[in-house]
């Protein structure tokens, strides 16, 4: 029985340690979305230790009051076929936890598919995020700048990611901010963002991708508009241009730093044609392009 | 010099050379060995040509072990690299292909394997059947299955192994990013081994459906051979799939089709979906025959029948539909959008329903019973605990936008190895432990076997508790390091001390064989757990006939009824028996697989030819035989029923 008490007790360790005092980077959010999945995880994680507290309630009992050990001799344990309501509780039960759950998880999933709570009224910032081995792109088409490896983003603005990549399946993750999703080469994903809080934060590959993933890192810092915009009058001042040949350099597989660059690589190497992941629902109006070239995706084959 | 060149390893390092070295001398010391001791006539007679289902599951059992130790030497390299951060102990591409061949090893060839085994020595036992309904295509199958996990094995010393994962993703997996051959053996060492996996799964089927024995309906199975049958079922419809994929991936890296390549038309997702829609099922068709162990085993030692019979069968054949309709839930990050991940975010959560009914089955099976504390209960009762905490992660993955968070991280990680250790590893070991009297009529060392319970039980918490806060703390899975800045190094410690902990179980039960072997006492009944189900109504270990006389059933605990309220499981006379004869074409043929695995591995178009027109004559030689098998006289069942014990009616 030891190890059933083992087992409570690291599991109150792991309650205890997620509501304690230093957040996970998770349960840590700094944006809309990402506190929108930090609270769909603490629900769950309250109703799954009821769960979990109720089958090793049950187990305990009935080890102990039931061991060979605590018995008379000749005691003879009776044949029990089932009993309809014993049965209507343990198929109950679970319906109404998941029904509960269900419900929270559609609410939420087209909350962080769609413009951040708040924002929805607000032009996003269109930024396009390319993968390639090993290395992050990110093009900003509006100001007309590139970035490798790093990305300055403005507070209180909502973002909307284009992802798509330049070889493998990578996936964009700033788990400070939202929920993972794939960067594909041949179709684009679109990522809802919007940072609340000024500041520093990870990001990095999440799906594998070959020899160099691991370090598939970039950082993403969050400022206000106006640090931001004379952050990008800087870099037309003094960084170089992006071309072709450069580009198609930085595109062999690798490692690099952060690098600058005004221009986009979009100018000359277009993205994929086809969208994929703005939100399916009819929550925003800019999208409807989106969706019927989506709807050629399936004939076109991406 | 050329033709060699291209078996060498694209980055050998010290270890691989230390493996070729020790398969070497391994390989060197069994034929030497065998050659000592005169064998191979009795390894050629007695194994390598048989078709019997209980000498078949006995290979498949000692396969699995093999492959157990090859998969947990990977999990330890993998531990042992990131239990602290920067560290050096192998590079990035020798952990990919560590971690690769550690997944595809642990699912198809020791999880498979090890099902595979208790299948075909329980199942046609408990229907009271002679043998399985193909008994020859059942040597095929087990061929098949170890060529294959062969083939995948020696791609560690011979032209490198595979490093896409054992998912294999496009178009990482294609040529241009995984140029060398890994992939290649990925590709076809699964499609020979999944090959003997769908007949097995056409031959279990036709024999739980054709051969019970006389009373056994379908509500009166075992469950136990109820979990067997809806387990093949899935593979009957499951397998195809990734035959096809197999298949197309294969055409794309050897012969230049775009299936799945991102350029021509190819659909890299197509590859997603294809593999999880066989993956998902998959996972339910280990862990199903691993709820049927359980519900043999926690009866037995609860001294009671097991509770709501029907609502068991009615929550596998439910689980099983529902398997089909939940793989969106592995790439819910790949931009289905919210309406699509919502129906697959439900459809997974469905699953838990049923799979709830049957922990408060097992539950209520112990309500009411007496409880004995043997080493397949202990594994039976850790169980519950651990796989109800893997099971409620598995809900909260299923929550959509959540598993935006979690996916591809080390929790998940937690979670799927939080399921499958107690729900399959536990159960494996558990019914290896239970029908091992059966098998080999002695029985395991209990204390030792207790021993090992606490050191996997306990380690599988402490190596896989500490992944859950990584994971929630941002730490991607497959990573083969990180820095110390992120903090994870303490987690990783924690984890690496609990993985080393599971290989000293893991030990403690292989030491427990041996010495069981040698010193446990060889005079046990045929029925020494007082258990409830028809395989312990024969001698332990079986003839070669199984049951002298066909018993005749009229319950699902058919030998409880006949110990307890006296019925009579045998009735009638002996009479011959018509036995299946052994055969060497199954063999044969699965070296020409191996050889014609090999060949296209690395492309070498004549010796492919070669083999696959040797597979055929195989074939062909079947389709001229003529063999009915032999008859066993009644004289001889008559002594061998003595020897054994007396006859039993
Ligand atoms: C014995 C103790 C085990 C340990 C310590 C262990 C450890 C690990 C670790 C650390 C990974 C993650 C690799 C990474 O993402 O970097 C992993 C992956 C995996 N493990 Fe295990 N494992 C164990 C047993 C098992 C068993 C019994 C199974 C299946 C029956 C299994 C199946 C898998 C699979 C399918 C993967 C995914 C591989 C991939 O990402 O391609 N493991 N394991
Ligand atoms: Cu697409
Ligand atoms: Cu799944």
């Amino acid at each position: 029985m030891k190890k059933k008490w083992a087992l409570l007790s690291i599991i109150f360790l792991i309650a205890t340690f997620l509501t304690g005092c230093e957040p996970l980077t998770v349960l840590d959010p700094k944006g809309p979305q990402a506190e929108t999945t930090r609270d769909v995880i603490m629900i769950s994680i309250w109703t799954m230790l009821f769960i979990v507290v109720v089958v090793f309630a049950l187990l305990i009992y009935v080890l102990i009051k039931y061991r060979a050990s605590n018995q008379s001799e000749d005691y003879e344990p009776p044949h029990i076929h089932g009993s309809k309501l014993i049965e209507g509780i343990c198929v109950g039960v679970p319906i109404i936890i998941v029904i509960f759950l269900s419900v929270i998880t559609v609410k939420s999933t087209y909350e962080v598919e769609s413009t951040p709570k708040g924002f929805e009224d607000e032009e996003p910032l269109i930024i396009y995020v390319s993968s390639s081995e090993w290395k992050w792109h990110f093009s900003y088409p509006e100001e007309n700048i590139e970035t490798v490896n790093y990305l300055y983003i403005p507070t209180n603005r909502p973002i909307e990611f284009k992802l798509f990549s330049h070889g493998s399946i990578a996936s964009f993750w700033v788990p400070q901010l939202a929920g993972q999703k794939y960067a594909m080469a041949n179709m684009i994903n679109t990522l809802h963002v919007a940072a609340t809080v000024p500041g520093d934060y990870v990001g990095r590959n999440a799906n594998f991708n070959g020899e160099g993933f691991a370090h598939q890192t970039f950082n993403v810092t969050a400022m206000e508009e106006d640090e931001f915009q004379e952050w990008v009058e800087e870099v037309h001042a003094t960084a170089d241009p992006i071309t072709i040949d450069r580009f198609e350099e930085l595109l062999e597989p690798g490692h690099l730093g952060q690098l600058t660059f005004t221009g986009t690589h979009l100018d000359f190497l277009p993205p994929p044609s086809t969208h994929h992941g703005a939100s399916h629902g009819e929550d925003s109006e800019e999208h409807n392009e989106d969706h019927s070239s989506h709807d050629s995706h399936d004939d076109s084959g991406h | 010099m050329e033709f060699f060149e291209r078996f060498a390893v694209p980055n050998p390092t010290f270890t691989i050379y230390a493996s070729m070295v020790a398969i070497a001398l391994t390989m060197l010391a069994v034929v030497i060995g065998i050659t000592y001791f005169r064998k191979w006539g009795y390894l050629w007679s007695e194994w390598l040509t048989t078709v019997d289902h209980k000498r078949i599951g006995i290979m498949y059992l000692i396969s699995a072990i093999l492959m157990l130790f090859r998969g947990g030497v990977d999990a330890l390299m993998m531990r042992a690299q990131t239990a602290v951060p920067e560290n050096t102990l192998l590079h990035a591409q020798e952990y990919n292909e560590v971690f690769t061949t550690h997944g595809v090893v642990m699912i198809l060839f020791m999880a498979m394997a090890f099902i595979m085994a208790l299948m075909n020595f329980v199942t046609p036992l408990q229907i009271g059947a002679r043998d399985v309904a193909f008994p020859r295509l059942n040597a095929l199958s087990f061929w098949l299955y170890f060529m294959g996990a062969m083939l995948f094995n020696i791609s560690f010393v011979v032209g490198g192994s595979a490093d896409a994962g054992w998912t294999s993703y496009f178009p990482l997996a294609g040529n241009e990013h995984s140029p060398h051959v890994g992939t290649n053996y990925y590709m076809l060492s699964i499609q020979i081994a999944g090959l003997g996996t769908l007949i097995t799964g056409i031959n279990f089927m036709v024999t739980i459906l054709r051969m019970r024995a006389p009373g056994m309906t379908l509500m009166k199975m075992p469950m136990f051979t109820w979990t067997a049958l809806i387990t093949n079922m899935i593979i009957v419809f499951a397998f195809p799939v990734l035959t096809v994929a197999l298949a197309m991936g294969t055409m794309d890296r050897l012969f230049g089709t775009h299936f799945f390549a991102i350029n021509n038309g190819g659909m890299d997702m197509l590859w997603a979906n294809f593999f999880w829609i066989w993956g998902h099922p998959e996972v339910y068709i280990l862990v199903l025959p691993a709820f049927g162990i359980y519900s043999e085993i926690i009866p037995t030692f609860a001294g009671r029948n097991l509770y709501g019979y029907k609502s068991m069968v009615v929550s596998i054949v439910s689980i099983s539909a529902l398997s089909f309709v939940v793989w969106v839930h592995h790439f819910f990050t790949m931009g289905q959008g919210a309406l699509v991940n919502s129906i697959f975010a439900i459809s997974t959560m469905a699953i838990a329903i049923p799979t709830g009914v049957k922990i408060f089955n097992w539950l209520l099976t112990l309500w009411k019973g007496k409880i004995r504390f043997t080493t397949p209960m202990l594994y039976s009762i850790g169980f519950i605990p651990i796989f109800t905490i893997g099971g409620v992660t598995g809900v909260m993955l299923g929550m959509a936008s959540a598993d935006y968070q979690y996916h591809n991280t080390m929790f998940l990680v937690a979670h799927f190895h939080l399921v499958i250790i107690p729900g399959v590893v536990f159960a494996l070991i558990a019914g290896m432990f239970y029908w091992w009297p059966k098998m080999f009529g002695f029985l395991l060392n209990e204390r030792l076997g207790k021993a090992s319970f606490w050191f996997i039980a306990i380690g599988v918490c402490v190596a896989f508790f500490p992944m859950f806060i990584s994971g929630l703390d941002g730490q991607a899975r497959r990573m083969y390091t990180y820095s110390e800045a992120t903090g994870f190094g303490i987690w990783n410690m924690i984890s690496f001390v609990g993985a080393l902990m599971l290989a000293v179980g893991f030990v403690l039960i292989v030491y427990n064989i041996y010495y069981s072997t040698r010193y446990a006492s060889r005079d046990i009944s045929a029925d020494p757990w007082d258990a409830r189900s028809l395989e312990w109504a024969t001698h332990s270990p079986v003839p070669e006939y199984n049951f002298a006389i066909t018993p005749e059933v009229n319950s699902s605990e058919a030998f409880w009824d006949a110990k307890k309220k006296g019925h009579k499981l045998f009735k009638g006379e002996y009479k011959e028996i018509h036995m299946p004869s052994s055969s060497g074409v199954p063999f044969i043929m699965c070296c020409f697989f191996f050889l014609w695995g090999f060949a296209l591995v690395f492309s070498m178009w004549i010796t492919a030819i070669i083999a696959t027109l040797g597979i055929f004559a195989c074939m062909a030689h079947r389709s001229f035989e003529v063999d009915h098998g032999y008859h066993i006289p009644v004289d001889e069942i008559k002594r061998t029923e003595e020897k054994l014990g007396g006859a039993k009616k």
